[in-house]
Order: C-alpha cells, then sequence, then structure tokens
C-alpha cells in the first residue's frame, strides 16, 4: 500500500487534473440523459403508440456497444476521437437509452386512484405531473439512475482504451511502463470505486431527501 | 494492418470514408489479419466468458432463489460489480497474475503460444460483468413466481428439486433468458479491450492498433461496425433461442393469459433493459 501512496504523491498533479475529468465525465452524461429521458419516458408512458418504438429505440441504442459509439460518433458530431466531449456524448446517450424505458414504467406504476383524486382536487394535468406523478415515481426513477451513474463510471475507464485522458490514464501508465507497475493500476482501481461509491451515496441520499413521505410510512 | 493499407493511404477528408471499401474488400477480410479471423476470436472468447459466468450465476441464482436465503448479499454483490471499473482491473490482474501464469508450450485450439497468460485475466475479469445481470435475472425470475404455484406443486407431491427444476425453472426462464442476454451484450461490447494485452485477438485489434493514430481510419471503424453488428446479431440469435425453449403457457403465446406473465422487480427489469 505504500507504494501506491508514493505513487500518488509523485503524480498528485497529473492525477488531479485527470480527476476533475473522470468526475465530470462521470456525472454529467447521466444528468443530463436524466432531463432528457423524463419528458422521452412521459411521452412513451402518455402515448400509448409512442412506447413501443420509444422503448424498443432505446433498447437498439443500448445495444450498441460503448466503445462503438465512441468510433461512430465523431463522424456524425465532428468531434475527435480523444476530445472528452465526444466520450461525454456517447456516455448521455448511453444514459437516455437506459432511464427512458425506466421512467416509462415508473410513471405507469404511480396508483391511477391517487392520479384521480388530484384530478378532482382541482388539478391541471401539468400540475397533476410535476406535483403528484413525478415525486411519486422517483423512488423508481432513483433506483434506475444510481445503477445509470454506477455503470457510467464504470464506462469512463473503457474510454481510456482508446486512449481518453482521465484517470483511466493510471491504467496504461501501469501498463506501459518498461516492467509492468502494479501502484497505478491499484489507485485507478479504488479512485473509480470511489467515485461511484460517492456519487450513489449522493443520489441515495437526494431519493431520501426528497421523498419523505416513504420514512413517514415507515415509522 | 497490413490488410488495410491500401485504403489507408487514401486521404479522408470525410470520417466514414473508405470505411465501405475497405468493408467490401475481401482481402480485408481473409487471412491472419483478417476480419473473419477476429470475428472468429471475438465469438470464441465471448462464448467461454459467457458460459463461465453461467456456470458459476446460473447455479448461485437457482439456490439463492429457491431458498430464499442469501439475497441481500448476493444483490448487493451485484451491485458493487456493477461498480467494478473493467479496464482499470483488467490491467490490474493481467500485471499482478500473469507473471505466475506458465506459458503454454504449444498453440492451444484458438489462442497463440503465450497468450494465455492474457487470456486468463480477461476471462476472470469480463465473467465479473457478466454475473451480475445472469445472477439477478435468475433469483428474480425464481422469486416472482406465483407463491400458489409453488404450494399446489408441492400439493402434488414433488420435492423441493423437483419444484425447482419442472415449475420454477420454467416459468423463470423467460426471465433468465433476458439476463444471459445482456449479458452476453455486455461481454460482446467488453472484450473488445481484449487486444490491449498483448497477442489477444478479437475486434479490438484494429480498434487498438488504430487507437495510436489520433483520427479514425477505416479498419478502426469498420471493426467497431462488425462489434455493433455482433451485437445485434447475437441479441436477435438469443431471443429466437427464448422464443423456442420458453413454454408457450408461460409465454403467453398459447393463449393470452394476463396472469401468468411474471412480474419483473425493478432490478430485474433494469438488467433486462
Amino acid at each position: 500500500m505504500t507504494s501506491v501512496w508514493h505513487y500518488f504523491f509523485d503524480h498528485r498533479s497529473d492525477i488531479t487534473s485527470w480527476l476533475y475529468t473522470t468526475l465530470w465525465l462521470g456525472a454529467l452524461p447521466v444528468v443530463i440523459g436524466l432531463v432528457v429521458a423524463i419528458p422521452l419516458g412521459w411521452l412513451a408512458y402518455r402515448y400509448r403508440w409512442a412506447y413501443p418504438p420509444i422503448v424498443s429505440g432505446a433498447g437498439l441504442l443500448y445495444t450498441i456497444p460503448s466503445l462503438v459509439l465512441f468510433l461512430i460518433l465523431p463522424g456524425i458530431l465532428g468531434t475527435k476521437i480523444l476530445d472528452p466531449l465526444n466520450v461525454a456524448v456517447a456516455l448521455t446517450i448511453y444514459a437516455i437509452a437506459l432511464l427512458v424505458r425506466v421512467v416509462a414504467d415508473a410513471l405507469a406504476a404511480v396508483s391511477q386512484d391517487t392520479l384521480a383524486a388530484a384530478t378532482a382536487m382541482g388539478f391541471t394535468s401539468w400540475q397533476r405531473f410535476i406535483k403528484v406523478q413525478l415525486p411519486l415515481a422517483i423512488p423508481v426513477i432513483g433506483a434506475g439512475t444510481r445503477v445509470a451513474i454506477v455503470s457510467n463510471v464504470s464506462l469512463v475507464s473503457v474510454a481510456s482504451f482508446i486512449g481518453v485522458i482521465q484517470l483511466g490514464q493510471l491504467f496504461r501508465d501501469s501498463f506501459n511502463a518498461p516492467t509492468h507497475q502494479i501502484p497505478p493500476a491499484v489507485l485507478g482501481v479504488i479512485l473509480f470505486f470511489v467515485i461511484a461509491f460517492v456519487y450513489d451515496l449522493i443520489l441515495l441520499l437526494a431519493i431520501r431527501l426528497s421523498t419523505p413521505w416513504q420514512r413517514a410510512v415507515r415509522s | 494492418m497490413a490488410a488495410g493499407g491500401a485504403v489507408m493511404s487514401v486521404v479522408a477528408d470525410n470520417y466514414f470514408d473508405g470505411v465501405g471499401t475497405f468493408l467490401t474488400t475481401s482481402s480485408n477480410w481473409w487471412g491472419p489479419d483478417g476480419l473473419v479471423h477476429y470475428l472468429r476470436d471475438h465469438v470464441i472468447y465471448t462464448a467461454i466468458i459467457v458460459v463461465v459466468a453461467a456456470l458459476i450465476a446460473l447455479p448461485a441464482g437457482l439456490v439463492v432463489g429457491h431458498t430464499g436465503r442469501g439475497i441481500v448479499l448476493v444483490a448487493g454483490l451485484a451491485n458493487g460489480l456493477r461498480a467494478v471499473p473493467t479496464f482499470g482491473l483488467l490491467v490490474l490482474v493481467y500485471v499482478w497474475l500473469s507473471p505466475k501464469i506458465p506459458i503454454n508450450r504449444h498453440d492451444v485450439l484458438f489462442l497463440p503460444r503465450g497468450a494465455v497468460r492474457a487470456f486468463v485475466p480477461v476471462v476472470l475479469v469480463l465473467m465479473l460483468l457478466a454475473i451480475p445481470p445472469i445472477l439477478t435475472n435468475t433469483y428474480a425470475g425464481i422469486q416472482a413466481v406465483d407463491p400458489q404455484t409453488r404450494d399446489a406443486a408441492r400439493g402434488m407431491g414433488m420435492r423441493g428439486g423437483q419444484v425447482l427444476r419442472m415449475v420454477e425453472l420454467p416459468i423463470a426462464l423467460p426471465l433468465i433468458m433476458s439476463g444471459l442476454r445482456s449479458a452476453t451484450l455486455q461481454v460482446i461490447a467488453t472484450v473488445t479491450i481484449a487486444p490491449f494485452l498483448p497477442l489477444l485477438g478479437g475486434l479490438g485489434r484494429p480498434i487498438a492498433d488504430g487507437a495510436e493514430s489520433a483520427g479514425g481510419n477505416p479498419p478502426m471503424i469498420g471493426a467497431a461496425i462488425l462489434v455493433a453488428a455482433l451485437a445485434l446479431s447475437a441479441d436477435g440469435v438469443l431471443n429466437l433461442v427464448q422464443r423456442l425453449i420458453v413454454s408457450p403457457g408461460v409465454s403467453g403465446r398459447f393463449r393470452s393469459q394476463p396472469g401468468v406473465t411474471t412480474a419483473p422487480t425493478v432490478e430485474a427489469q433494469l438488467t433486462v433493459a
């Protein structure tokens, strides 16, 4: 373990800048993905005809390997393959593909009686969606988002295969050293785990704070 | 990259220029550096990894689902495995383990001499990717079996093993199959990184070679397109297998029975996604 610490202190300026890239690549795609997936999921939930094309389209997108997206997108966006933006867009597409179905199914799982009660109380359909249906769907959407963010962080490490500069660089350094070095790889694996764990924890807290009624029922 | 040399020398001002020509030139498909060879390796690696993962995850999932014991442990483990930085762990396991693996003196079927040192880490690490979807879908599928159905089977005099084999397994099969499907897709996608290690093939080889040059090039993009095509066809084939082996009474194709469709848990639905 001491050699891992030594490696960290010897390379801390590099590692810090890689850490920033990894942090935003790990979080931003899922945040944007969620923002896009909510209206799309609503559309799939609200209009019966829209569900099959949206959900199976998302499934198809999810079938396409992330590495392939990293390599195909530059041809469509005009980005460079090694541009972090390129990776961010690919990961966003992935997050949308995963979350659209979760959102649609979560909205559909909200009790029809509750929605009818809200309508009876005079909520407009927009108010009803924002104040009743979406909040009640948070536990399921939240569970899906936790899966999405943890897998997303893991996918960022895969981007090192094509050489995008972020914490995954530690693995390339470990491998490319004249005699293979174990410490950078250990450090990298630990950091990726910690990032995934911290993001998961933040989401868990956010879900708890935004659904106080769940604890009220339990106690 | 001798195979792609002629095409690569064409300066492409459009990113996809030359990819079509590359994929339709037969000399790029055959030979030791040909796409057929890479495709074959990709399929073999994937098959081995998925089979090894299924041999571990299926029995474990069946036992956990049937007995209801250890669900918290297994669910937590599966979630933790999702956080594994696959590429990083692959490098770590390779750097740490490969000096300890004796080099094979001969080519083993599909592996060139010495490649065992890289192949074992690939199987070990990618297995971790394939286990969670199979495991969670298997126990969730068994757990979702209607308790009344299970009781009826017991009431008919079936033993625990018989209930599992003749009742729970067939009913859980659609969910188990979708777990296998998503595991296979993930492995096909990720085994692409295997050629980062020496001597390993697969469709990631042209990508690894091409990644050194900052721009795109036809072999690299062509191979990426083939990975996607392979993923889509594997999904199609497994879908077909699922239709063939799932009992019509369970899949609802026999006659529409809203009651028989199992209700997958959120966890299971997510892994299916």
